[in-house]
């Protein structure tokens, strides 16, 4: 049967009107900002005796009678940067050449490999949490309470985040027939890799790296539960504290993460151009 | 002790490369229980250009493969200029090698492509620069040797692929089905500028392709696989014109597969008696293998109504059933234009034909048909 579609029918899944779209991004748009503009305005138009824009409750971060409340804030965030930084070398020396080998020479690995990195996303955080402390609790035994050791950690909790960038910028490529070219011209295995595969892996490398960052500086949950300063649960005590200079903080980092998610936005858009044009 | 050998610094032209003989023997590999190379030999001589023509599935490119070193063989030997290389890796066995699907590493230029092979050689810049644009002129892309893969065209893409595959002097050019991708003009005129540079070059090449009508037309001779073994080697017109087997019959060129009686040497077919070629049973049923070109379309003869007709160029095909259902496919002149519906009379020419012993299946088959 060949139906016709009436000039006022509506088809499931068809494109809305602009119109729709419209309202649609403008109500999505209000519930997003809308918060975030109260917690502008609680920053930096705080007290009835100012009128608008101040940055006067950032002052108190440069007096030294008060630089006791905020030092616990400062180590957070340099605790944070390490254990991202230590996270983000975890990936590139483990995740990558797993998931390189496994593309490449142990192709049947490479299911497992998926499933085993896209596994944390079904547990919830806390329940991982809670797992971790008595590994932790031995592992502290060795180290010490040392913050970077929440890399371990934090690592599972990435890793569904850092594999996909570069599982997707894999599957654009035929790896293999790179290698073998590369490999039939007289490059070693440890050659293809470095000249072939790693220059063609760059933006998938680079996203999961900037990803990994970002997910490492909004994570509160293993960090509390294993009680250690980082920067999301020195936020959290400083709120008690100086709820402004907390929420000027917690600006800063989503400013920050935005920045970072527009930086992998833009690596993305540059690979499809070249997967695009090839 | 490496095979590969660092390339002289400068003096000689980029591209002289003289042939070397290769030789598989008894080559057996074997992928999970199913054999894909069932003990293969073969032997190409210097400068020679042979192509590994089959279906897919029947080992081929298993066996180009197991020469290039990409896969390990179970059993046999592989000699290369005499010597056994069965288990040095690929990247010392100083081939050259052009795949089947793009294989440009897309983040260099055409030029850092040819490149790369004398970079693993470690030659030096200068010399590495001027072998790699002369590689490139040879291919005819000299003018776009700045130029990524994605900012090149499918064709460009195989001719670079070409260039950097030569650009080392390799012992052996390998290529696996090189113009597959590619759109059918551009596959005609690659396929005879890859024929030109090898025999400008005079480098010995094994040319992997499922494609009859390229293997026949550009190699010196044709190996045709079945099973993982070779059916046949001989060249183009031996393959064509004297399949010793029944698989190269029906594989190689259109064939008629009509149902026989042989006695004597002779095979009878539709009451007309005509000589066998290659083995063939002493006596009883067999199938005959008739090509469409020996046969002709008369007014008399065995009685048979048209079914359809194609112009093909030069040449038109016409099929025809005969009283049994039996369809024929008969090549003739253009001149000709029966029409679906006339009746018309068939004879055989007379040419030797290729006999199996009877199958349960007759005449052309349905893709052969289409």
């Amino acid at each position: 049967m060949s139906g016709r579609i009436g000039p006022r029918a509506v088809r499931v899944g068809a494109t809305p009107s602009r119109a729709t779209s419209t309202v649609i991004l403008v109500l999505a748009a209000a519930g997003f900002l809308y918060p975030l503009y109260a917690l502008f305005r609680f920053a930096f138009w705080p007290t009835a005796q100012t009128h608008g824009f101040t940055l006067q409750h950032l002052e108190r971060l440069t007096d030294p009678g008060q630089a006791y409340m905020y030092t616990q804030l400062f180590e957070g965030i340099r605790n944070s940067l390490v254990i991202a930084i230590v996270t983000v070398v975890l990936m590139i020396v483990f995740l990558l050449p797993a998931m390189i080998l496994a593309e490449l020479r142990y192709r049947r690995l490479r299911q497992v490999i998926e499933f085993v990195c896209l596994l944390p996303i079904s547990i919830p955080t806390v329940v991982l949490a809670v797992g971790f402390v008595p590994v932790y609790q031995q592992i502290w035994h060795i180290t010490g309470s040392v913050a970077w050791v929440l890399a371990f950690a934090i690592g599972i909790i990435v890793l569904p985040y850092a594999y996909r960038p570069i599982q997707s910028n894999m599957s654009g490529l035929d790896l293999v027939t790179l290698s073998e070219a590369s490999r039939s011209l007289g490059a070693g295995w440890l050659q293809t890799v470095w000249s072939v595969v790693l220059p063609n892996l760059r933006g998938g490398i680079l996203s999961s790296a900037l990803i990994t960052v970002s997910v490492v500086l909004g994570e509160y949950t293993v960090a509390s539960f294993l009680t250690q300063n980082t920067f999301q649960t020195a936020l959290a005590l400083l709120q008690h504290a100086d709820p402004y200079v907390a929420a000027t903080f917690a600006l800063g980092a989503l400013l920050l993460i935005f920045l970072i998610l527009v930086l992998i936005g833009a690596v993305g858009s540059v690979s499809r151009h070249k997967r695009k044009a090839s | 002790m490496s095979v590969v050998e660092t390339l002289p610094a400068g003096g000689a032209p980029a591209l002289d490369i003289t042939g070397t003989a290769v030789e598989l023997i008894d080559v057996v590999k074997t992928y999970a229980g199913h054999q894909a190379l069932a003990g293969v030999k073969l032997r190409v001589e210097p400068g020679e250009f042979v192509a590994l023509l089959g279906p897919s599935g029947c080992g081929k490119t298993t066996a180009l493969r197991a020469l290039s070193g990409l896969e390990q063989i179970d059993a046999g030997r592989i000699l290369i200029d005499g010597r056994d290389v069965a288990r040095v890796p690929v990247n010392k066995r100083d081939i050259g090698m052009v795949f089947q699907s793009y294989s440009l590493f897309p983040h260099m230029t055409a030029l850092q492509n040819v490149e790369f092979g004398l970079r693993m050689r470690r030659v030096d810049a200068a010399t590495r620069r001027s072998r790699a644009a002369e590689a490139l002129e040879l291919v005819g892309l000299g003018h776009l040797s700045g130029r990524y893969a994605h900012q090149l065209s499918g064709g460009q893409q195989q001719r670079v692929a070409l260039a950097r595959a030569l650009v080392t002097r390799p012992r052996v050019l390998l290529l696996d089905e090189p113009l597959s991708a590619l759109d059918a003009k551009v596959r005609v005129s690659l396929r005879d500028e890859i024929r030109r540079i090898q025999k400008d070059l005079g480098i010995t090449t094994l040319f992997v392709t499922h494609d009859q009508e390229e293997a026949l037309a550009v190699a010196d001779r044709v190996a045709v696989m079945n099973a993982g073994d070779i059916e046949q080697i001989g060249t183009p017109e031996e393959l064509y014109l004297n399949p010793r087997t029944p698989f190269v019959a029906d594989f190689v060129g259109l064939s008629n597969k009509l149902d026989g009686t042989i006695a004597g040497g002779v095979v009878t077919v539709y009451g007309q008696p005509l000589n066998v070629l290659g083995e063939a049973p002493a006596q009883g049923p067999v199938t005959v293998f008739v090509r469409p070109e020996d046969i002709a379309l008369t007014d008399a003869g065995l009685p048979a109504t048209v079914v359809s007709t194609s112009f093909l160029g030069s040449l038109r095909r016409t099929f025809v059933r005969l009283n049994d259902d039996t369809i024929v496919a008969v090549q003739h002149d253009v001149a000709d234009k029966p029409q679906p519906g006339d009746a018309v009379g068939l004879r055989f020419k007379g040419r030797p034909v290729a006999v199996a012993p009877a199958a349960s299946s007759r005449s052309l088959t349905g893709s052969q048909l289409a």
